[in-house]
């Protein structure tokens, strides 16, 4: 089966490109990259005024499965993927029960190879159950498939544990992702904490819970001499944190989320829990930190945390919705609608935030239109304006913070290695 | 002092969800409504037919015998009928959802479900399930808007106007739906608000609200035409972040002689149940200058002005 894209805009940084190309993908391959190729083949789509990048790598999504399949499952998260043109998909350990452990992996490992549209990757948990008291067996873990660690939905308090992870992560060449949050100064919270708390009469969550824990961190990996991962930044004294520490030469890379640089606490001045999030939509302040630390790399990657939910959790008091919004479907359009028509990012740093950076810290070789790798790619139309409604989503859930939001920018379609595995209807 | 109802004021809400959606005409529309079912009140027979036919849900998840009891009979005053019905706080994990005990509740064919729930922005998403009208009796730390009128009433009755009055709230502001309730209230009618609680219970920001806040009582009293002393809750205290007790009487309580220092005519409301010594003393409390007991009476006025407008209310109209 041969592909041919004919006039697209071809963006890969990788090998620094950006420019009017044409791509042929052949088993599954790319196979050639160049201004005009013309040569028979099965099918040829045409690109003209479109964007073609390689596939999205979008290293923070809870797939929900095994355990809470009314939520999701890997079959309906990865199907979300493909039509936001996600291609790769580290999938968090926060399941029921948790991958905690090599028969969890092994068992994960099963339902992706059956069910999963796109590429999953395995993150496996850093403690037993994610309790943050006992240290998982990292190497049978690692021995069984999984590239990643992380507690995600929660923080490990004992910093002795994590500097150990973090050791055992450097040895084993795993990357350790940290969900930053000390609860004793977040407890309970439901929203940012500032006016908008106040006017809501709810509980506030401090930025200082956040980005007290990403100094630690940071610190435990600059002395186990490891690298680390800070997952959903979304405040300005994280960004901070993280600038200096870059600067110092620890190895330290970060990922945003894009409700945290596309929304503000202010969208919950009418109580949507499709808004309550963790770490929570913060002050503009903080919006526009995000934005800065994004054109500046401080910020090296743009990640969904697609957290979805049912009705049931999510239609209810305030007080008791669960935490998240979905993204894998929204995650580009939301990018070029807030980065790309604004200004702030060109093509080349959007695809390195979602594609090729990602790739690189994972360890990976993805993200790139390189001559022989696996024909993960995005074909997106820049200029489609379209509204988010709950019918549009394909996910199991619905629950998107960016529901009646107009965005600009579309997946018109998605190839996995060398299939068109989603095409938008005409 | 008697004043007619504006004629050109429409009532164009389905809901009484807060005073913060409100507007300065909505305000002065309840009450000079609330005015004239005032007098009623003092007449022998204090029974008009307005809500005839109409039915009143109480749906409390809260313990709070004086808010119901006050709905109650402010719904009978206006001859509706009224079911109370008190249920456990509602949980997430057990029981039947807030806005399935809704729907039920409008299948029944009552009119009006007045709503008390212990969390924030609960009438709110109630009403968004029903077409029927829900008025916010409190939601946690939100909004009690009825309270907040029946203050606003009570100050107005007493002083004429409610525009360039000094009102100081004194208490857990932090923790306070009535509050809440009065800053929005008293700002759109133009009195100048200033909040007055130790340091944290003094919430982030709230000076956005177009408010003062301060830590000194003795500031929060010298100016001012009006105090509204809020009921101390220290069994709420979660992390012990509460002053004791006695400390927070000495440093805050309202006493004979912290009023001596105020203006002469300062009008003391609270809105009950009060701490005896705890956040006022006895003698201000069941002093001169005190109103407690007119609120009371006052809220019974308010809240048939709003169940009336309610009733008027055709149905989708905005919140
Ligand atoms: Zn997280
Ligand atoms: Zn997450």
């Amino acid at each position: 089966m041969k592909i041919l894209i004919k006039n697209g805009i071809v963006i890969d940084p990788a090998n620094k490109i950006n420019s009017a190309m044409d791509i042929l993908i052949d088993q599954g391959k790319i196979s050639g990259v160049e201004k005009i190729i013309n040569i028979d083949v099965d099918t040829v789509i045409d690109a003209k005024d479109k964007i073609v990048m390689p596939g999205i790598v979008d290293m923070h999504v809870h797939l929900r499965e095994p355990g809470r399949e009314d939520k999701e499952t890997i079959a309906s998260g990865t199907k979300a993927a493909a039509k936001g043109g996600v291609t790769t998909i580290l999938a968090m350990p926060n399941t029921l029960p948790a991958i905690d452990g090599a028969e969890m992996v092994d068992e994960l490992k099963n339902i992706i190879g059956k069910t999963a549209n796109v590429n999953v990757l395995i993150a496996g948990a850093i403690t037993m159950g994610r309790l943050g008291s006992e240290l998982c067996d990292i190497a049978a873990l690692k021995n069984h498939g999984a590239i990643a660690l992380t507690d995600d939905g929660s923080s490990v308090d004992d910093a002795d544990i994590m500097l150990k992870a973090l050791a055992r992560a450097k040895k084993d060449k795993l990357v350790l992702i940290c969900h930053c949050e000390d609860k004793s100064l977040s407890e309970k919270g439901v929203v940012n904490l500032g006016v908008i708390s106040t006017r809501l009469g709810l509980r506030g969550i401090s930025n200082e819970s956040e980005y007290k824990r990403v100094e630690r961190d940071i610190g435990l990996a600059e002395k186990a001499g490891a690298s680390i991962h800070i997952a959903h930044v979304s405040c300005k004294e994280s960004v901070e944190i993280i600038a200096n520490a870059k600067k110092k030469g620890i190895k330290v890379t970060a990922e945003t989320a894009p409700h945290y640089f596309s929304l503000s606490e202010e969208g919950l001045l009418d109580y949507n829990t499709n808004m309550k999030i963790n770490p929570p939509l913060r002050s503009k302040e903080d919006v526009a930190a995000i934005k800065q630390a994004l054109r500046q790399g401080i910020i090296d990657i743009i990640a969904s945390d697609h957290a979805p939910h049912t009705e049931n959790e999510k239609d209810i008091e305030f007080d008791y919705a669960e935490y998240g919004t979905i993204g894998l479907e929204t995650e580009l359009a939301v990018s070029v609608t807030e980065l790309i028509h604004t200004g702030l990012l060109t093509w080349e740093s959007l695809v390195e935030k979602m594609c090729y950076g990602p790739a690189k810290v994972l360890g990976i070789d993805k993200g790139t239109l390189g001559i022989g790798r696996d024909a993960d790619i995005a074909i997106v139309a820049p200029e489609k304006e379209w509204e988010v409604t709950k019918e549009c989503f394909v996910s199991r859930s619905n629950n998107s913070a960016f529901l009646g939001k107009k965005l600009k920018g579309a997946v018109e379609h998605t190839i996995y290695k060398g299939n068109i595995i989603y095409s938008m209807k005409p | 002092m008697t004043r007619t109802v504006n004629k050109k004021s429409q009532w164009t809400h389905k809901d009484l969800l807060g005073l913060e959606y409100l507007s300065k005409e909505d305000i002065e529309l309840i009450l000079d409504t609330a005015d004239s079912f005032r007098e009623i009140l003092d007449r022998p027979i204090k029974k008009v037919p307005a809500l005839r036919g109409k039915t009143v849900v109480n749906l409390f998840y809260e313990p709070s015998t004086r808010t119901r009891v006050s709905f109650e009979i402010a719904a009978k005053r206006l001859s509706a009928d009224v079911i109370n019905i008190a249920t456990e706080t509602s949980s997430v994990k057990k029981g039947e959802t807030l806005n399935d005990t809704g729907k039920n509740i409008e299948a029944l064919k009552a009119d009006i479900i007045v709503v008390r729930h212990n969390c924030s922005g609960a009438a709110a998403m109630l009403a968004r399930h029903v077409n029927i009208s829900v008025v916010n009796a409190g939601d946690g730390w939100h909004e009690h808007p009825t309270q907040g009128l029946l203050d606003i009433f009570t100050l107005r009755k007493k002083t004429g106007n409610i525009k360039g009055l000094n009102v100081s709230i004194v208490g857990d502001i932090a923790h306070s739906r009535v509050a809440r309730s009065n800053i929005w209230g008293l700002t759109k009618l133009g009195a100048n608000v200033t909040v007055c609680a130790p340091g944290m219970l003094i919430p982030p920001g709230i000076e956005n609200m177009g408010i003062r806040a301060t830590e000194d009582i003795g500031e929060a009293l010298s100016n001012a035409d009006a105090i509204n002393v809020l009921r101390m809750q220290f069994e709420r205290d979660e992390k012990g972040a509460f002053p004791k007790q006695m400390e927070y009487f000495k440093k805050f309580g309202i006493t004979d002689e912290r009023l001596e220092k105020a203006k002469k005519d300062i009008i003391v409301m609270h809105p009950g149940p009060i701490n005896r010594g705890i956040e006022i003393s006895s003698k201000v409390a069941d002093g001169a200058n005190s109103v407690i007991l007119e609120q009371v009476t006052n809220g019974i006025a308010v809240r048939m002005a709003v169940l009336f407008w309610l009733s008027q209310a055709k149905k989708g109209l905005s919140k």
